[in-house]
Formats: C-alpha cells, structure tokens, sequence
C-alpha cells in the first residue's frame, strides 16, 4: 500500500512561487525518481509530501485517502535525509528504535525487528555505538534502518548519497536498489544526479524551476525527452544541439545529437572539425571536437579511438537517432 | 610547539602571567590564612597575637554559622533551579520566529547589565514596598492585604530578585544552544511520530545538557558570593544571612578580622564542596 497522488499541488514561500500547481500520480510500489537541477524545488515537493511543509494550495491523497492536512506521523511515510538526521546522543539501537518507541511497540516485538533491520543492513556489529563513530555509509545505513523497521506505505529520499565519496556511492545505489526490489515498497528518491536517476529509477519526474518537464521511464526519456532542457540534463556526456544550415535542412530550428551517435570518420562527414582534448577510458574514448563555426561538440566512441590533438576529422550524424527541436524549444 | 626550543620559549613567554596569576591568588589566601589564626581587633587593640584555632572553633560554634550555609545553599539552589528552568522555556520561545526578534532578545538580556545593587533597590522600592510597591497595589486590588515581601517572605524575595538578574544569562546561553540543534534531527523525530513533549525530552534536553552544565558552574560561582542583593534589601535580616555575609559582619561590623578570616576559610572549604559535587554530578556532560 503507497500511493500517492497530488492534485494541483502548490507552494510559495511568501510571494515566491517554488511550487507552482503540479499533478502527479505515483503508484504502489514504484521507484520514483525526483531530479533536477539545484534549487528546483525537489527538496520541497518531497516535503510537501512528507508534510514537513504546508502546501499553499491543492491537495494530496495517500492510499486513496486525502492527507492534506496529516501531521507528518499520520502520514505513514519514513524519511532519510540528506544529514541522516541520527539522533547523536542515541546508540544505533536506540536510534532504530525511536520510532517503534514512539508509536508505542511491544519492546520484544521491536527487538525483534530493529535485528533483523540490523542484520539486512548489515549493522549488527554497530547496534551499541553512537552515530559519532560510525563511517558515512553506516550512518546512512542507520538511517535507512530507522526508516525501514515502521514499515511505512512509502519511503522518501532526499539526496541520500551525495555526502557519500564515489565508490560508496555506486555500492549504496545497488542496496538501495536491492532494498526496494525485497521490500516492494512506494520509494521516492530526490537526487540531482542524472546517473543515479537513470539507473535506479522506475519512473523519473525531471523538475526545472518548480515545473515539471516530464516523467517517464528512463528509457523513455533517453529516446524521446519532449525538449531540449529535458533532452540536455538525461544523457551522459550531454546531449550536442546544433543549430543554422544543419537544422534548416532537417526542418528544425535546432536539432540535438548525443555523443553516443555519432559516426566519426577521416575523409567525410556532415560536419567538419578539430580534435581537442580526448579522454581514453579504454571501453570508451570522448572526444571534444570543435567545429569550424567555433561550436564544441562532445563524441563519444565505443572502444579506443586514435585521435592526435589538432587533428582534422568529420562527424555525421545517425539520421534516426537526431532530436528536432523547435524554436520554444520543444521536440518536433 | 615541537622543538626544545620552541617549548622553552613558550614557558618563558607565559611566565609573566603565570606567576602574576598565581601572586594574584596567593597573597589574598596566604593573608587570610594568617588572620584566620590571629587575635586581631583592629579598633580594640590591633594584632594581639597567636589564637590557635580560636577563631575556627568559635566560627562554627556560633548560633549564626550553620543557618547561614542553610541560606547560601536554598539561594544557589533556588536560583539555579529558576533560571534554568525559566531559561529553557524563553530560549525555546525566543527561538520561534517573530516580528521584532531582534529587539525582544535585546529586552530580554537586559537586566544583566543592570547592576545588582541597583536592581535590589528598584525591587525593594518600586516592587516590593509594602505600601507603595507595584505589587502592593496588585494586592490591593484584589482586595487583599499586600505582602511585606522583605520580612514576611524574605528567601523568597531574594531568591526571586537574584533570579531575575541571572535570567539572561541562563537564558541567553541556553538560547545559543537551541539555535545549535540541527533542524533535519526535529523533522525527523516528527516523522518518527513523536509528539513535542517527546522531542523535547529525547532530542532538545540532550542537546542542552552541555550547556545546562556551564550555566550551572558558573552560576553557582557567583551565586555563592552575592551580596549586594542582600546588603540593600534585608541586610541580613528574617534568616537571609549567607556565608558570605556572616563573614561580612564579623569582620566590618564587629571589627574581628581574625574571625572572619576564619569564616573565609570555611566559605572556601564550602565553596570547594559544592564544585566537587556538582562536577561529579554534571562534571560529565562536558567530556563528551
Ligand atoms: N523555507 C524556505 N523559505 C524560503 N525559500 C525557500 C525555503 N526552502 C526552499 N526555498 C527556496 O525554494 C527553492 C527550491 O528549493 P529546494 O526545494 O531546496 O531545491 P532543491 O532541493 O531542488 O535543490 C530554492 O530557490 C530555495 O531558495
Ligand atoms: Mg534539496
């Protein structure tokens, strides 16, 4: 059970608008990615829903029911935070059982589930330390535990990894990835990392200013984003826009390539340029190219790639992989 | 300070203050102990020499000697109880947001630049007075017979004045502490189902504790010796006389130095009792 609908759901922080009015359906069991860039208003969506904030207007239901006004405990959603939000004078134990205590739980019952929390999240070695020596990850571990022994009808992730360090960070996506799949449990994860949100999502809402721009699979929106801001935050490296001559014949007013689509070549190609930097990662090589209009353009080649800086090459792109877009920016 | 060098330096360098803090402390508690031990009237025959431990046996062996400790500690008790409590309660209002913040914290620590005896003298006078007091007129109006604070309710009267004047302190501290805690750590407990009274207990209590605990070291420093407060308003009368100002009247009013340099000597020992039990008690919130 964790569905969650919002209805025309705003909100201002005195006369600005963060929010303004947005739908979204989000069901049963989903991994719903927020992403966007800083300062688009995820955090705040997510604590609307949370309701850590009041909302301006609009309304929410959970599980069918409106929740507009719950307090926060009613709502039956867990929390993790970006700072953990561990309690530092508390063992994880009593961390972990803070809100079995709240709500009242039989200690036998709660013991019981605070280890086996423990024992999934491998933290039974740590369960009489304080957070103040624990590592990043167990913290974030911790937190995640509190979240899951209330077994709340949604989960909800506010840049959980991003005080992480880039190797834990990839081990803590797949857990939290595996988490949801035994859980099968509403999650919905807040990040800015287009990564993160194309690898662990069912579902990606991409936010820009308050708005949202679309939602889909990321599959869906790798292969038709419905505009360029969409087409440029999903992708990495990002996706090129080209405009003028090679727009013109495509009956566009800019037409957008990704790195990956790109068909290098010595003697002939579309599009003419020199070799800048090249990255050489073995499985892939990137090219920074420029072309003779002074315009960067990013490719991306499977395998490796002999390319010499200052070296002339062509670039044609894949005639059914070109994005069109026109002039306010939407896709054709 | 790595070198041999540097470490010696260091030592030299710090030992103008070193040795002028120590001549600072030393030379009063060297006199003290010496009177202590003198028969010394300085209006009925100056130094008459050698007492023993006169001085010590008759200190304590007059009638006023153990009412007085009894004062000091209901006053230090009482006051940090107040303002402790009291301070918890406005840091946590001062720390909601308001129109006109800035200005009713400045309000709020103002009678702490207000001198003691200055203060004592505007509550006795202004409050206090059983005919012309503000809280007279209250009384009055309610039909009642207005209190005579200063003989009828004494203690109470100074404890309330002292606590007025500590207030700011507690609170003010206390405030900084507030402002310290981490504000995803409330949202969380909220979220966890807990109720205001259990966030208070499990998160913002804990969280004050380091600060509770230096509010009452140094509060309890200078509550052992105020004076002023009862200087001005009862003068030691209706069984307000604390340690501090037994000593006083031994030593100005009946011209026994001796004596009350014995006094001193116990108000230290006493002062030294107080810092062991309340280290031992809160000592440990400051290791964490
Ligand atoms: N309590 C608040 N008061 C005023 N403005 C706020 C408040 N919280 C967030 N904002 C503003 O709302 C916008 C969105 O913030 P946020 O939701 O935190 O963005 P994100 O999480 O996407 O980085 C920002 O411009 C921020 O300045
Ligand atoms: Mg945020």
């Amino acid at each position: 059970m964790g569905s969650i609908t919002l209805k025309k759901v705003s909100k201002s922080f005195g006369d600005v608008e963060v929010i303004p009015p947005l739908d979204l359906e989000i069901n049963d069991g989903e991994f719903v990615v927020f992403v966007g860039p800083s300062g688009c208003g995820k955090s705040t969506l997510l604590r609307l829903i949370a309701g850590l904030e009041d909302l301006t207007s609009g309304a929410i239901e959970i599980d069918g029911s409106d929740a507009t006004d719950a307090t926060p405990a009613k709502r039956g959603l867990a929390m993790v935070f970006q700072s953990y939000a561990l309690y530092p004078h508390m063992s994880v134990r009593k961390n972990i059982n803070f809100p079995l205590k709240m709500a009242g739980m039989d200690p036998a019952e709660a013991n019981k589930r605070i280890d086996a929390a423990a024992k999934v999240l491998n933290l039974t070695d740590y369960l009489d330390r304080r957070p103040g020596q624990l590592s990043g990850g167990q913290r974030q571990r911790v937190a995640i535990g509190r979240a899951i022994v209330r077994e709340p009808s949604a989960f909800l992730f506010d840049e959980p990894l991003s005080n992480l360090d880039a190797a834990l960070r990839v081990n803590m996506r797949l857990e939290i990835c595996d988490l949801h799949k035994t859980l099968a449990t509403t999650m919905i994860y807040v990040t800015h990392d287009q990564v993160e949100a194309m690898t662990m999502a069912d579902k990606i809402v991409v936010l820009h200013d308050g708005y949202i721009e679309q939602v889909g699979s990321p599959l869906e929106l790798y292969e038709s984003p419905v505009n360029k801001f969409v087409a440029g935050f999903i992708g990495s490296p990002k996706m090129n826009f080209v405009s003028g001559a090679s727009a013109k014949k495509r009956d566009a007013d800019s037409i957008g390539i990704r790195p990956e689509h790109l068909t290098v070549s010595a003697d002939a190609g579309e599009w003419e340029g020199i070799v800048g930097v090249s990255e050489h990662l073995g499985s892939d090589t990137f090219l920074h190219v420029k072309l003779s209009d002074g315009s960067m353009i990013n490719v991306r080649a499977s395998g490796e790639l002999k390319a010499a800086y200052g070296q002339k090459i062509f670039l044609s792109p894949q005639e059914d992989k070109v994005h069109r877009f026109d002039a306010q920016g939407l896709t054709i | 300070m790595a070198t041999q060098q540097s470490r010696s330096a260091a030592r030299l360098m710090m030992a103008p203050a070193v040795i002028l803090l120590l001549g600072w402390m030393l030379v009063p508690l060297t006199m003290t102990l010496w009177f202590s031990f003198r028969k010394y009237l300085p209006l009925r025959g100056g130094d008459l020499g050698w007492a023993g431990f006169d001085n010590y046996t008759r200190f304590i062996g007059s009638s006023a000697f153990w009412p007085s400790v009894q004062a000091t500690l209901v006053i230090v008790g009482g006051v940090l109880i107040i303002t402790i409590v009291l301070g918890i309660i406005l840091a946590l209002l001062l720390d909601q947001p308001m129109w006109g913040q800035g200005i009713v914290r400045i309000l709020v620590i103002a009678p702490f630049f207000v001198m003691p005896t200055v203060s004592a003298l505007v509550w006795k006078n202004m409050f206090m007075d059983p005919v012309n007091g503000l809280f007279a007129y209250v009384w009055k109006f309610f039909g009642a017979t207005p209190v005579e604070w200063l003989s009828q309710a004494s203690m109470q009267s100074i404890v309330m004045i002292v606590s007025w004047q500590w207030l700011p302190f507690a609170t003010l501290i206390l405030l900084t502490a507030v402002q310290s805690l981490d504000s995803e750590q409330l949202e969380a407990a909220e979220m966890d189902g807990a109720s205001f009274m259990s966030r208070f207990w499990y998160l913002i209590l804990p969280h004050l504790a380091r600060a509770i605990t230096i509010v009452v070291l140094i509060q309890t420093i200078f509550l052992l010796s105020i004076f002023a407060e009862i200087f001005v308003t009862t003068g030691g009368a209706f069984g307000t006389k604390t340690l501090s100002y037994l000593i006083f009247q031994r030593v100005l009013e009946s011209q026994n130095v001796g004596l009350g340099s014995a006094g001193g000597v116990y108000a230290i020992i006493l002062a030294n009792i107080v810092a062991i039990f309340l280290m031992r008690i809160v000592g440990k919130n400051l290791d964490a």
